[in-house]
């Protein structure tokens, strides 16, 4: 059933407050990262893929593959809010025992798609998906968030280049273009602009975005699905930490947890 | 099935070769079996099933870790993915995408590196895989696969198929001799006696198997009764034949075409270790890499036919 914007505002900032719940929680983990894809992975589970929690091996269903594996606690937070995942463990993150491992791990949580968290692999997975598909005459699609730091890796290239040449259509990669990583800004890292020049290079059809706007985020979906003959990338422009004022654009949240001063600061700010 | 008569060395295809008739018959029989090469297909021989069908076979370009991961997300769709390259490069230019992309999910990907060993020859040490039994081993929940010659290759490429996990399977470039008569059964973890005898055990992989059946009958002639076993599948390894070896005859040899740090011999030493201990010596490839040549000429050189493993046993003999 499809959801109004406002519904869908509202979720995403019930998926804010449990990723800082769940990462002050653990005392470790990513939060930056994980909520500048809030709304990208809201609208994803809530709006646009055609996935059914009650049957998450359904053959036809749509994928998405977090190849930043290490925002694991946005998936985890939207898929429990979806109802594929129990929502009452996830302040279980990163401990023994938990289905909600560091990273995602199919082990623990089948209705994941791939097990992630070494950076550079998740769209390879999604070509082989999207070339299986092809095969099957299946019509679902195959969804992968990628990092900005994250494409700095060489078989990013290798992926971007097989699925233009594949004419791999029914996959959409989506870069989280939240401008900073582990040790600081991508820029003085090793930077990866122009961006959306380099996936155009590939071959892919390439959209810029805000990567908060969640009509903007649609209707980008929207044209992904009705581009043929080539992938399409989404690069959306983030704000790391989105959300909570002293996160944004700090640095520091890449992978640090809050503490639970911090976490009652984030949870005032995220009413 | 033991030797009674003398073995003629009979060369025939190559295990590469082997391979890739293997995969054309499979590919027939199952829509589900795909293909993905990374610009070698004319040499690990996947040409042939690209040919016949083309819809299933992705020309990954020359880009190993891609080529690895596409395959493993074509196993987490349900196809049944070989990924073929040198053994070289698929290990360890696709090492890492081994290892989280299909190992530690267990996906049911099959890796195939062919031109193993130095068997490649003229090629050279940067073409030339010493290690990768080795690293393959190291992939937990990986099945390691080493067949000897072509009837071996083609039904493991099959029993590969039909193994619902990851699999690696080690094939050369060079024709070699034939093992097996053509209705031989293998078995995924079972190891076969190809000699009988008592004095000793030749636990051997690959080319070593034929040179070790040889080596068993010099052997033979000066009064030593040495079994030879071929360890096709290195993991997991056949510890009962292994512990049966050293109880029975009370010494072991392990002969393999890799560095002897990292292979066959340190796996049959485990089990040794810890079943029935007995003195072993190992004949492989000794902390170096090697050169240019013919593969006969490097065999040879580096210490890897029938002399070297009937040297190796009147060594262990002598410990006894």
């Amino acid at each position: 059933m499809a959801k109004s914007l406002e519904e869908l505002q509202a979720i995403a900032k019930r998926v804010r407050r449990e990723i800082v719940v769940m990462i002050g929680a653990a005392k470790s983990g990513h939060p930056g990262g994980s909520l500048s894809a809030v709304e990208i992975l809201v609208d994803l589970y809530f709006d646009h893929m055609r996935i059914d929690p009650h049957n998450p091996k359904w053959p036809d269903r749509d994928r998405f593959i977090l190849s930043k594996g290490h925002a694991a606690p946005v998936l985890y937070a939207v898929m429990a809010e979806t109802g594929f995942t129990p929502i009452d463990q996830l302040n279980t993150l990163r401990q023994l025992g938990s289905i909600y491992q560091g990273h995602p791990d199919v082990r623990f949580i089948p209705s994941l798609e791939a097990s992630t968290g070494s950076l550079g692999q998740g769209l390879s997975l999604a070509i082989g998906m999207g070339l299986a598909a092809r095969l099957d005459g299946r019509a679902y699609r195959t969804y992968v968030m990628l990092g900005d730091g994250e494409i700095q890796e060489g078989q990013i290239w290798e992926a971007a280049m097989s699925a233009a040449f594949h004419k791999v259509d029914n996959i959409v990669a989506i870069v989280d273009y939240n401008g900073i990583q582990l040790d600081g800004f991508v820029k003085d890292i090793m930077e990866v602009a122009p961006l959306a020049e380099k996936w155009r290079a590939f071959g892919w059809h390439t959209l810029e975005i805000d990567g908060h706007d969640l009509p903007a985020i649609q209707k980008a979906f929207h044209e992904a699905e009705a581009t043929k003959g080539k992938p399409t990338c989404i690069v959306a422009h983030t704000i790391k930490g989105k959300g909570v004022s002293f996160m944004e654009n700090n640095p520091k949240f890449h992978g640090t947890a809050p503490t639970p001063d911090e976490v009652k600061l984030a949870l005032q700010e995220l009413q | 099935m033991p030797a009674k008569t003398k073995f003629e060395v009979k060369l025939g295809a190559a295990t590469r070769e082997a391979f890739g008739r293997a995969l054309v018959e499979l590919g027939r029989e199952n829509k589900d079996i795909v293909v993905c090469d990374a610009d070698l297909a004319k040499s690990t021989m996947t040409t042939y099933f690209q040919k016949e069908f083309p819809e299933r076979f992705f020309s990954c370009g020359i880009a190993e870790a891609n080529m690895t991961a596409i395959g493993a997300g074509l196993a987490y769709a349900g196809k049944i993915p070989f990924i073929a390259s040198f053994s070289v490069f698929v290990m360890n230019k696709g090492f890492e995408q081994l290892r989280t992309c299909a190992a530690y999910p267990n996906v049911n990907l099959k890796v195939v590196g062919t031109h193993s060993g130095i068997s490649i020859g003229e090629d050279g040490p940067s073409q030339m895989s010493v290690e990768e039994i080795g690293l393959a081993c190291s992939l937990a929940g990986f099945v390691v696969l080493a067949p000897a010659d072509e009837i071996s290759t083609k039904a493991l490429v099959r029993a590969a198929a039909a193994h619902v996990g990851p699999v690696f399977i080690r094939t050369g470039r060079p024709k070699c001799p034939i093992v097996y008569d053509a209705g031989q059964k293998f078995e995924i973890g079972k190891a076969i006696e190809v000699v009988e005898g008592s004095d000793v055990t030749i636990i051997a992989g690959g080319l070593l198997v034929a040179q070790s059946i040889l080596a068993a009958e010099t052997l033979e002639a000066e009064g030593i009764s040495a079994r030879v076993i071929d360890m096709h599948t290195v993991k997991p390894i056949d510890r009962e034949a292994i512990h049966r070896a050293a109880a029975e005859t009370g010494a072991i040899v392990v002969a393999e075409e890799h560095l002897v740090d990292g292979g066959l011999g340190v796996r049959v030493a485990q089990v040794v270790a810890q079943t029935r201990p007995c003195p072993m010596e190992f004949v492989g490839i000794q902390d170096t890499y090697a050169e240019s040549g013919q593969p006969d000429e490097l065999l040879d050189k580096y210490g890897l036919v029938a002399r070297d493993v009937a040297a190796a046993v009147r060594k262990v003999v002598g410990r006894k």
